[in-house]
């Protein structure tokens, strides 16, 4: 495989959210609105290109049986990173997202690409999958909180094109459900044709 | 590089070494932000207190006080003050009450005890029904009102307050924190 499509695959064809279907708990939960997916997608990112550089490069130290705790402790370290970088420089998204920024540790994206790729792949490609697989799960969730702020409250970004309310249950639990369920099907549909 | 050998020996001794690495790179990252996390949080306190209190010119921040609710805890008084007179108080108040829980709000009075601002702090009220309680079409009814002759209560309990449409537990819960401030000020003979 080459780098190239090392580097898109996350993408599309085995985007980690439309096809894999990972990580889905912190999906549902951030999408309220564009900036709050985008956002989260960013910070995942950085922590998966992280973990998968930094594993990569570890990975012949770390004896086969201890690896899950020693991939565990690096995620975590990059995952308080952004934590107290955020807190730091973006007070006002770090209070939307909450408690779903440290839970970026058991993101199972982060882990299984530690463990299926990163842990088997040179440096150059842990870096390039982690960058495609960020990037694809950042453009899911922006694409989804797009759609949700849209029809649920008549906005783009934060700022409003309709006047009132749109359809409040899109903003709500059940509506991240609906829209993510949409959405894979659409994507599917495009794949199978 | 051949792969390291699970052997006792190895496991502890690579487990010990990525810990220690990581630790010592989050010492570096804590020192290196703590003072922008100190700063953002006081910026924030700060941008409240001057949204509900009139100008002011000295430093509220330093000058706060703790005063007793009367229900076993305290809550924090940002005095507002205009060459050393005092012209209102900013209350750091809260309430259990709400619809998600805690809320906690910044409510500014006059020495009177009139309501002049209130600002929301923090909230995890339902999206698009609790969390009006941050625009200012419910909140500025409080403003100019003193809980002496305003009773904070809802017109579905009796009171004088437009309760936010489908979100009654939120603006009770929203009189309950205003209440909470007027009763602190009041206990502490502020007013």
């Amino acid at each position: 495989m080459n780098q190239l499509q090392n580097f898109t695959k996350g993408f599309f064809k085995e985007n980690p959210i439309l096809v894999l279907v990972l990580g889905t708990c912190p999906t549902l939960a951030t999408t309220s609105s564009s900036l709050n997916g985008l956002g989260m997608g960013i910070a995942t990112t950085f922590v998966l290109v992280g973990s998968n550089v930094v594993i990569s490069l570890l990975s012949s130290l770390i004896p086969d049986k201890v690896r899950i705790p020693a991939f565990i402790v690096v995620i975590a370290s990059f995952v308080t990173v952004v934590d107290l970088v955020m807190q730091a420089y973006v007070p006002g998204l770090y209070e939307k997202l909450g408690i779903f920024i440290p839970l970026i540790v058991v993101n199972c994206i982060v882990l299984g690409r530690a463990e299926a790729f990163a842990s088997k792949n040179s440096v150059l490609s842990s870096f390039i999958d982690g960058m495609g697989m960020g990037l694809g799960f950042t453009m899911a969730l922006g694409v989804l909180g797009a759609f949700r702020e849209i029809a649920g409250s008549g906005a783009i970004f934060g700022y409003k094109f309709i006047k009132g309310d749109g359809i409040l249950v899109f903003i709500l639990a059940p509506g991240a459900f609906f829209a993510l369920g949409y959405l894979i099907a659409l994507v599917n549909r495009i794949r199978k044709t | 590089m051949a792969k390291t050998e699970s052997t006792f020996r190895n496991m502890v001794l690579s487990l010990t070494l990525i810990a220690l690495g990581a630790s010592a790179c989050l010492g570096f990252v804590y020192e290196l932000t703590k003072g922008p996390i100190e700063l953002s949080i006081l910026n924030k306190r700060l941008g409240a207190i001057k949204q509900v209190v009139p100008d002011f010119n000295n430093n509220p921040d330093e000058e706060m006080f703790r005063l007793p609710t009367g229900e076993g805890d305290s809550l924090d008084i940002y005095p507002a003050k205009i060459d050393g007179n005092i012209i209102g108080y900013a209350v750091s108040t809260y309430t259990n009450a709400g619809f998600g829980g805690h809320i906690s709000l910044m409510a500014g009075f006059k020495p009177d005890g009139t309501i002049i601002n209130i600002t929301v702090l923090s909230q995890k009220e339902t999206p698009g029904l609790g969390t009006r309680m941050t625009e200012s079409k419910f909140k500025d009814q409080f403003s100019g009102k003193n809980p002496s002759d305003f009773n904070l209560k809802v017109k579905k309990d009796g009171g004088p307050v437009d309760a936010i449409t489908a979100a009654t537990i939120s603006s009770r819960a929203f009189c309950d924190a205003v209440q909470r401030a007027y009763n602190t000020l009041e206990k502490g003979g502020l007013k």
